[in-house]
């Protein structure tokens, strides 16, 4: 009973997280794509610019509206799923939410006035309102990590049994895990954003669209995105090196590392057994040399804990690293490319090919984003606080989540088709030129002006 | 003070904020949902879609703000609440889904049928939500939810007459302040018969609400003889201050009086909320936990205030400004059917 709500509390975290991280990435970072836009609207008196700023920011509201929500039932799981995690560890890591909080509010009221601001604030102050939100997405995403973080390296708190009883908030907001694992997510989102909207114009152009419009939707998000994927390589690749020595079953999990040794194979794909990897591709000496640059680097094997204590899902595991890493060495090609081309051309790349390569890019991204997920969460495993609380000791002896995941999945499967559905209405009406029919929320558009009331007009 | 004492203030403080703006967008949704269809209810929903519109987010964020204070500041607290209420908070938070969700796509949902389907899901989620809140309230308050992983029972805890009686006085009391803050908005829309409809809605619904109070205090005399007593005792200022609102706002809406209703009406909520704080200190769960049993060391105590302050001095300013450009703005615009867009070169004029 309790091992089958484990599984239904596992599955149905992993799911709402999942779907908010896509949306909590688009908060964070499409605000700043917008401004970007916002500005050189403004700085070259780029009308094309302008118009796709005041086009993102209807996406902005829809996307950070639906992100509220599916946050709120984030906030609701910590004591519907894992009260006793909360129960106990919430005075520990909750005033990062608290902080986060404050941000949210932040975000939302600045998203308010931004919108409504296109309408009733001079330019370059209507400019300015929008970075708050950018700063306060910057800060949401850190509070948020940083718990993850703290999840992964706890401390700051005593004793490490029983009832906490004392706190050290700086030690729990600053713990070891932040340094990388923060910037890691904050690129994630950039990076995401960033692919995922060129994406979109991508499509357009190969649908024929080459307006300037869809040259300048391409170029702005293609340009961020392109920057920060070589930082997140590296960026990642400290944090992995980080993870080896931090959390080494973590790392012998991603990497089907079974016995600790010296000399380690590198292996790509393959598939994890209790007596090494079948399959996939070996480099020997690799994984030794990444982790310690010498191939004589020893690396912590699966055996040196008991097998209660180690990951499940071993090779999914080992194959959503291989993915993660894999898809963003292809997006710091697809960057090269478009480096390149700019570089000889001056304009974007308009071959039919390098228009796909950018259209797959942002599903791509995402795959990575979910993968990389997957590596944190799953690798963490069976540990709810690593090496402190076991997930199963965390779950909620309530009955019925079996009921409540599957609620969820219908509900998410149903806001998500509606979210897609409502942006490519939107896009489809910005083509149409019809740019004041597109309404979102937080649009005072959307609200019937009290002219239009008392004359019974609407 | 003791600091914990500090901490379940700003909690209550959070909550009475959360009732009085989130209850009042509950409210404005009841009332779109009742206000019919087609013809007949088009409009009374325009204004209330006029009234609730881009500060609907930043009111519901009070509620995140309790949950995150409750589970930092008191962590057996909420652990004992979620795990026990499994069931009605699992429904509120279906309701919060299904309502943010109507309000994200309500308005770019072009097709009449689709914007009429995410207007029934808004306003059924509108009741959903503050009902089973009030079963919560109802539990906790009637001391069904002992400390622990879903300690108390999974069914009665919320199911009993005390929670029945808590959950409709939410939703009656969202109704009552919804109905009394859209009479002014429709007085700043300019549409008298708007003003009279709801002024009609705001009597019968503080009548109602009035009733159902009296009904709860009869079931707390039986049910939960502990906040019973603490209502009588220490919180009797409150509940007649509580009254004597409530009674204030009904001669104010009788004689169509322009000021006051709104404050009033927040303020007999506010008053009740207090009132029941007060009257079951020193406990969080009555009977079973005190708030200095359950609360954090006091170094996350004092975090929590620390972030609490610099929430006053960041959010508020910046509501405050978010909320007079809207009121501002709106009203102005009356009188000006064609606002250019900004700075776009040949931009086009944009039709209100």
């Amino acid at each position: 009973m309790l091992a089958t709500t484990l599984q239904a509390a596992r599955s149905q975290m992993a799911f709402t997280l999942g779907f908010h991280i896509i949306l909590a990435s688009l908060g964070v970072a499409l605000p700043a794509l917008m401004l970007i836009a916002n500005y050189r609207g403004l700085r070259h008196q780029d009308a094309d610019a302008l118009k796709l700023a005041q086009r993102w920011s209807k996406a902005v509201a829809v996307t950070f509206a639906v992100g509220a929500v599916t946050g709120t039932v984030l906030s609701f799981e910590f004591g519907l799923l894992w009260p006793a995690f909360t129960g106990r560890f919430g005075e520990v890591f909750g005033v990062l939410f608290a902080i986060e909080g404050l941000f949210f509010f932040v975000e939302a009221i600045f998203i308010a006035i931004y919108i409504f601001g296109w309408k009733h604030l001079s330019p370059w102050t209507h400019f300015w309102s929008g970075l708050p939100v950018v700063i306060a997405g910057l800060g949401g995403a850190f509070s948020v990590v940083a718990v993850n973080s703290w999840m992964n390296q706890p401390q700051g708190y005593a004793p490490t049994t029983g009832k906490v009883t004392s706190v050290e908030p700086l030690k729990v907001i600053f713990n070891p895990a932040v340094p990388y694992e923060v910037p890691h997510m904050i690129l994630a989102a950039y990076l995401v954003t960033g692919f995922l909207v060129a994406s979109t114009y991508a499509v357009g152009m190969l649908r024929g669209r080459r307006d300037r419009i869809h040259r300048l939707g391409l170029l702005i998000p293609l340009t961020v995105a392109c920057i920060a994927t070589p930082v997140q390589f590296a960026v990642g690749d400290t944090a992995a090196r980080a993870i080896a020595k931090d959390q080494p079953i973590k790392f012998a999990a991603m990497e089907c590392v079974q016995t600790t040794s010296t000399h380690v194979t590198e292996y790509l794909g393959g598939r994890c057994t209790s007596s090494g990897v079948k399959g996939g591709i070996g480099i020997p000496g690799l994984d030794s040399f990444l982790v310690g640059w010498s191939t004589s680097t020893q690396v912590v094997g699966l055996d040196s804990v008991p097998p209660d204590d180690r990951p499940p899902a071993n090779t999914m595991l080992h194959w959503a690293f291989d993915a993660m890493v894999g898809i963003c060495t292809l997006l710091i090609g697809l960057g090269l490319w478009f480096g390149i081309g700019w570089l000889r051309k001056k304009d974007v790349p308009q071959s039919r090919w390098f228009l796909r390569a950018t259209a797959a890019s942002g599903v791509l991204a995402v795959v990575a984003l979910e993968c990389g997920w997957i590596v944190t969460e799953v690798g963490r495993q069976p540990w709810i606080v690593y090496n402190v609380m076991r997930t199963s000791d965390a779950v909620t002896h309530a009955s019925g989540i079996g009921v409540t995941f599957a609620a969820v999945v219908v509900l998410y499967v149903a806001l998500a088709a509606a979210l897609i559905i409502t942006l490519r209405a939107m896009s489809r009406r910005w083509r149409d030129a019809d740019e004041d029919a597109v309404e979102g929320p937080y649009d005072p558009d959307s609200q019937a002006p009290p002219g239009a009331l008392a004359e019974g007009s609407q | 003070m003791s600091r914990a004492d500090a901490v379940a203030v700003v909690l209550w403080i959070g909550a009475t904020l959360y009732a009085i703006f989130g209850g009042a967008d509950f409210g404005a949704g009841l009332w779109s949902l009742l206000a019919g269809g087609g013809e007949r209810g088009r409009r009374p929903r325009a204004l209330i879609d006029w009234a609730i519109g881009p500060v609907w987010e930043a009111n519901h964020v009070w509620l995140i703000f309790v949950l995150v204070v409750l589970w930092t500041g008191f962590s057996s607290a909420f652990e004992s609440i979620f795990s026990t209420l499994f069931i009605p908070l699992c429904l509120a938070a279906l309701g919060i889904v299904l309502r943010g969700s109507g309000f994200a796509f309500q308005h770019s949902a072009r097709r009449a049928s689709g914007r009429a389907l995410a207007a029934t899901i808004f306003g059924l989620a509108s009741v959903l939500t503050p009902f089973f809140m009030g079963t919560v309230v109802g539990a906790i308050a009637g001391g069904r939810v002992p400390v622990g992983n879903a300690a108390g029972d999974p069914v009665t805890s919320w199911l009993n007459p005390l929670s029945l009686v808590i959950g409709a006085l939410f939703v009656a009391t969202c109704a009552y302040l919804s109905a009394v803050f859209l009479v002014s908005d429709a007085r700043r829309a300019r549409a008298p018969d708007l003003e009279r409809y709801f002024g009609t809605r705001a009597l019968v619904s503080a009548i109602v609400t009035g009733a159902l109070a009296a009904a709860g205090l009869v079931v707390l005399r039986s049910d939960a003889r502990f906040v019973f007593d603490g209502l009588k005792g220490d919180a009797l200022p409150l509940v007649i201050l509580s009254i004597v609102c409530g009674s204030a706002v009904l001669v104010l809406l009788r004689r169509n009086a322009r000021r006051g209703a709104r404050v009033l009406a927040a303020g007999a909520v506010a008053c009740v909320i207090w009132a029941w704080g007060v009257a079951q200190h020193p406990y969080l769960l009555p009977q079973k936990l005190t708030i200095a049993a359950a609360a954090a060391p006091s170094a996350t105590l004092t975090s929590l205030l620390v972030v609490f302050v610099v929430a006053v001095l960041v959010v508020l300013p910046s509501l405050g400004l978010l909320f007079t450009l809207v009121q501002r703005n709106l009203v102005r615009e009356t009188s000006t059917p064609a606002v250019q867009l900004h700075d776009e070169p040949g931009a086009d004029t944009l039709r209100r």
